[in-house]
């Protein structure tokens, strides 16, 4: 019996225990390090930090490691951790255009200023399984070209967004503007509200699950809400943060962190609210995520429907419906608490059941069975 | 009943007392006042992602983390019982994090969290009833909409709720709702008093202790000020009427008690057992003996307590 009237404790102690013995697996084989699961699965890293909203990799892998690679356990294991951190403060705006490119690729233009950038990416690969890697050899190290750019003594401070250049030209809405006194919000020290505004809904597509928010921007490809997009740029590079501290009166410099950023550019004829222009959805991800990067930027454009002046008919355009199903550790806990035990309400339901069944039956009776009952 | 001395050695330095830092604490405290304030109100407040998952228990975690202090005596149930795994996992976890002592006797606790019921024994005024919440907005399977149900509570527009339980007696002959079934608090808000059995919903009204409400998915907190009116919602015509069970438990033969029915085979044979299993060891120490209480198989479970 999985409630049994006593011994819960006991059985919960050794659940604990197989648990931990399958974790570990054959122990004949050596562990997982740290750094093993940081160095060579950093794209799981970076999913565990983004979607734990905790950017620590060595803390993320320990999350995985734990979680036996359950990246959705593991998420949760972080932004339980999280929890317990104090807030000592904003970091300031962070300023894409500033990053240390890696990666930088636009779909719109065949070359622009910055260049095309291809970087590290599975893209252009044939997805072929490679059984050198089975054997646990390497691929000989690849001589590695590329440009020299970061040599290069007038390598520009700073690379512009493909937007802008069009922004210049008045096709492409300009920048969102932000009001002075307008307090970005926080969805994790304030619950949410809606109707939300913009920093809020990409706060929580940022943490948001990357297959829901995958599935949502697909659906507005297949017509759900469709935005006409295109891939305006899409970076993958690190950016330094900084955070004003009072007492000193200047901004410190904090470290890098990975950045993926997507700006998707979307074809609109224009409304009563707004010009013909190309509008954009944003997409921007700690470590390294194009995926969710592109989703957040589709269902983020797709957000802005009444912004815009568009027609909302589209499960991606609903507000409430998208922030409120986007997180996954509320979405797996409410799941899979239909494993704890229910048996009270069940109990209710058992009762109310038969009675329907009862009434039901009585009803449905048919006259001469219920004369012949009468008569016997 | 066993009561577990403070634990002093499990607590657990690297984390504050019970958990969450003192400013999330206060931030709490704030809405708790508020809802306190505000009877059945539900509170939005800035809800922690906590070391169990959500729909676990969370909402009733915070407010436990919240309001503890280290002389409380803590007494956790899931489904009327100390022994079931998520009263254990919770139970341990406030042990772990604080080091207060523990009970399973609802009269020694000061601090009950529950899942799904309340206690059969009366509660006093030294006590608070923290309840888990899984979705807090009574009107939310009617409307699902937040911006839309906020104003229905804000208007006391609760038309919807009427007319929902008016088709239930159009359709069946009485209100359809078994458990979850929606109050109305002091005269002004209508209240989802989470999944109880409607069995419980009568111990609401006027009680002497605290009853807090917590939803940690939904970040929301309510609470009802001791000696406050709640009142099940019906019609003249068609008072609420609470669960009626035919027989006294098999156990400690108690009446006017939740029971929960076992099955014992598979051929169709079940018994009805106390729902609330200290109240149950309660009277069984006191003599009480229900008809199958001298069940080998039962008294063997039994002893292991």
């Amino acid at each position: 019996m999985y409630v049994a009237v006593k011994g819960g404790e006991k059985a919960i102690a050794n659940a604990h225990k197989l648990l931990a013995k399958d974790r570990r697996g054959d122990t004949a084989l050596p562990a997982l390090t740290l750094e093993q699961i940081a160095e060579q699965l950093y794209l799981s890293i970076s999913r565990v930090m983004a979607e734990g909203s905790l950017y620590d990799s060595s803390l993320a892998a320990l999350a995985i490691k734990q979680s036996r690679g359950d990246l959705i356990e593991a998420i949760f294991l972080l932004r339980a951790y999280r929890t317990t951190l104090p807030r000592f403060g904003y970091s300031k705006p962070l300023d894409t255009a500033k990053m240390k490119l890696r990666r930088r690729i636009s779909a719109i233009y065949k070359d622009l200023p910055g260049g095309q950038m291809l970087g590290p990416t599975f893209d252009y690969t044939q997805r072929l399984l490679d059984f050198t890697l089975a054997a646990n050899e390497e691929p000989s190290q690849p001589d590695i070209q590329t440009a020299q750019i970061e040599d290069d003594e007038d390598k520009p401070e700073s690379t512009p967004r493909v937007t802008e250049m069009l922004a210049n030209d008045g096709l492409m809405e300009p920048d969102a503007t932000i009001d002075e006194h307008h307090k970005v919000g926080d969805l994790t020290r304030e619950p949410l509200e809606f109707p939300a505004n913009r920093d809020l809904r990409l706060q929580n597509l940022a943490r948001g699950d990357e297959g829901f928010l995958l599935a949502l921007g697909y659906s507005t490809q297949r017509g759900y809400g469709r935005t006409h997009p295109f891939a305006g740029e899409i970076r993958l590079g690190e950016v330094e943060v900084e955070l004003y501290v009072e007492e000193l009166g200047f901004d410190v410099p904090l470290g890098e962190i990975t950045l993926t950023e997507c700006q998707m550019i979307n074809q609109f004829a224009g409304s009563s609210k707004a010009p013909p222009q190309f509008t954009r959805g944003y997409g921007l991800v700690p470590g390294q995520a194009e995926r969710k990067a592109m989703a957040m930027a589709l269902v983020d454009r797709s957000l802005r429907w009444q912004e815009l002046g568009e027609d909302a008919s589209a499960p991606a355009q609903d507000e409430e419906f998208v922030l409120s199903h986007s997180d996954n550790v509320q979405a797996t806990g409410f799941v899979e608490h239909l494993k704890l035990p229910h048996y009270v309400d069940f109990q209710a339901e058992l009762d109310l059941i038969r009675q329907l069944r009862e009434n039901w039956f009585d009803q449905n009776t048919p006259a001469e069975d219920a004369a012949q009952e009468a008569a016997s | 009943m066993s009561t577990s001395p403070k634990n002093t050695q499990s607590f657990n330095e690297h984390y504050n007392f019970a958990y969450l830092d003192e400013q999330t604490k206060r931030m709490i405290r704030r809405a708790i006042l508020k809802g306190i304030a505000i009877p059945g109100y539900q509170v939005p407040f800035a809800s922690r992602e906590m070391p169990m998952p959500y729909g676990w228990g969370t909402g009733g975690v915070q407010l436990t983390a919240a309001v503890i202090g280290d002389k409380d005596i803590l007494k956790v149930i899931d489904q009327g019982s100390d022994d079931t795994t998520n009263a254990v996992a919770l139970r341990d976890f406030f042990k772990q994090t604080t080091g207060v002592s523990t009970t399973t006797s609802t009269k020694e606790a000061t601090l009950i969290q529950t899942r799904h019921r309340i206690p059969e024994a009366p509660l006093n005024g030294d006590q608070v009833l923290i309840y888990q919440v899984p979705i807090p907005e009574p009107l939310r399977f009617l409307e699902p909409r937040e911006t839309e149900t906020r104003k229905m509570h804000a208007l006391e527009e609760y038309g919807l709720m009427h007319v929902k339980l008016y088709e239930d007696i159009a359709h069946f002959g009485h209100i359809s709702t078994t458990y979850a079934y929606p109050v109305m608090v002091n005269s002004r808000y209508v209240m989802d008093p989470s999944p109880i059995p409607k069995f419980d919903n009568p111990k609401m009204h006027q009680m002497p202790a605290l009853q807090l409400f917590g939803a940690g998915r939904e970040k929301r907190i309510y609470a009802i000020p001791p000696y406050t009116d709640v009142v099940s919602l019906d019609f003249e015509d068609h008072p609420f009427t609470p669960q009626e069970f035919s027989e006294p438990c098999a156990l400690c033969a108690a009446e006017n008690v939740y029971l929960d029915e076992v099955i014992l085979d598979d051929k169709g044979s079940r018994m009805f057992v106390c729902s609330d299993s200290d109240y149950c060891e309660g009277r069984r120490a006191q003599g009480h003996k229900g008809h199958m209480a001298a069940d080998p198989v039962h008294s063997n479970e039994l002893s292991e307590a």
